[in-house]
């Protein structure tokens, strides 16, 4: 049992820590920032988490299209879906965040602007998915559009949000992973603690929703 | 390959749905100052491009994609419909330039710039609608999903046309190179993405 479940309890004992450590743990007083800088462990990780649930889920839509193996196209379905989770839970993270330094929670920054583009360009992927029927055009369609949407992320988080005026932290002078800005007790909690944290957390929600899937599946074939 | 110059009714069509919009917006709003100039024309862009690209797709029927399969592969297909569709927007982008400067007044600082902006815009619309139309062509409800995979998919595009062609409306050109390199880049990618990735909707 521990052997296939170790991961799981090292997910939640990283989340515990990441929490216990977050709230309590010392962080530098910076002006402005003060204590809403424990939004690092939060904000910020669970972007990395949706970022690297994204990329798996474009590995798994390649893999679909070299092999047309219908269960990869089920992992990059569900690990596209887990990415949008954490991708609306960094973007409400970030907009508390944003409520307390900036004065509000939205104030059409580009950083926010990128990320929601690139949300609705991911939303649009199960629109896309869901009008068609047809289970092998569905999985192919689903899986060229995912690449081309994980290429669209690129442009809209990485590129353009850094290349015009930002309040958001690591442009125009903005502090952000400096070393001034994040001492080392803080990194001793993001990048062990709240980093893998949250992305294991994601793999385990997304293996539990595509043992789901394989399970409805498997009925729905199993009743025709 | 460019046999589909022929469908001249289709270019007429959105040729007069340029021009009459155009009007249109001349009637309604006389003429704009520098940002709402610039806005309606990205505006019109859009749907032009909508309208003259989409088309490129739906309107084949099965028997002449069929027909386009044998005769070519997969990869020249769908470069050549790029090529075209960038033609076709192009000649687009400079009729509508004119129709606004003619119509809707002159608010550039340099006409010969927003030209040249206008023409790449309208390339790059026009790559990404090509790669959505074959994407809706191959799912059955088409004129809808194209603007739902459409919106989100330009607007990084519309936003970085809108920062260039502001560059191009003040006198102060700076960063001008570096915004269309990102945008030519931008349109490098698609392509690349398109030419890989097309062979796999194609197959059927």
């Amino acid at each position: 049992m521990l052997r296939h479940s170790w991961w799981k309890i090292l997910c939640a004992l990283l989340l515990f820590y990441t929490i216990v450590a977050g709230f309590l743990g010392p962080v530098p007083a910076l002006p402005i920032l003060d204590e809403t800088i424990r939004n690092l462990y939060f904000h910020v990780a669970m972007w990395m988490a949706m970022m690297i649930t994204f990329i798996v889920s474009v590995i798994y839509s390649i893999k679909y299209l070299r092999s047309n193996n219908a269960l990869y196209d089920i992992y990059a379905l569900e690990y596209a879906r887990t990415g949008i989770v954490f991708g609306v839970l960094g973007l409400v993270t970030g907009s508390v965040w944003a409520r307390w330094t900036w004065g509000a929670f939205w104030s059409n920054d580009p950083k926010q602007l990128g990320a929601v583009i690139a949300l609705l360009i991911y939303l649009a992927y199960f629109v896309l998915r869901n009008s068609m029927t047809d289970m092998d055009k569905r999985a192919r369609i689903g899986a060229v559009y995912n690449i081309f949407a994980f290429a669209m992320l690129f442009p809209t988080i990485w590129i353009i949000p850094r290349m015009v005026e930002s309040l958001h932290p690591g442009g125009m002078g903005n502090p952000a992973f400096d070393t001034n800005d994040i001492d080392s007790r803080m990194r001793a909690v993001f990048w062990p603690g709240a980093v893998p944290g949250w992305t294991l957390l994601g793999v385990w929600i997304t293996t539990l929703r595509i043992r789901l899937s394989i399970l409805e599946e498997k009925r729905t074939h199993s009743n025709v | 390959m460019l046999l589909e110059v022929r469908q001249q009714y289709t270019f007429y069509g959105v040729l007069l749905y340029v021009a009459s919009t155009i009007f249109v917006l001349y009637l309604s709003m006389g003429q704009p100052e520098g940002a709402v100039w610039k806005g309606l024309f990205w505006m019109m862009q859009l749907f032009i491009c909508v309208n003259a690209v989409a088309k490129s797709f739906l309107q084949e029927g099965k028997e002449r994609l069929l027909y386009f399969y044998s005769i070519a592969g997969a990869r020249d297909f769908i470069l050549s419909k790029l090529l075209f569709n960038a033609l076709l927007m192009v000649l687009m982008s400079l009729v509508s330039v004119g129709l606004f400067l003619l119509m809707l007044g002159d608010p550039t600082s340099d006409v010969l710039w927003f030209v040249l902006i206008g023409s790449l815009g309208g390339i790059s619309l026009s790559l990404v609608f090509t790669f959505l139309a074959a994407i809706a062509a191959r799912a059955q409800q088409s004129s809808a999903l194209m603007a739902i995979l459409g919106f989100p998919l330009v607007i990084p595009q519309l936003l970085l046309l809108n920062k260039v062609s502001s560059i191009a409306f003040s006198e102060v050109q700076g960063g001008l190179a570096g915004m269309i390199g990102l945008l030519a880049a931008l349109d490098a990618m698609i392509v690349a993405l398109t030419v890989i990735l097309f062979p796999f909707l194609w197959k059927d």
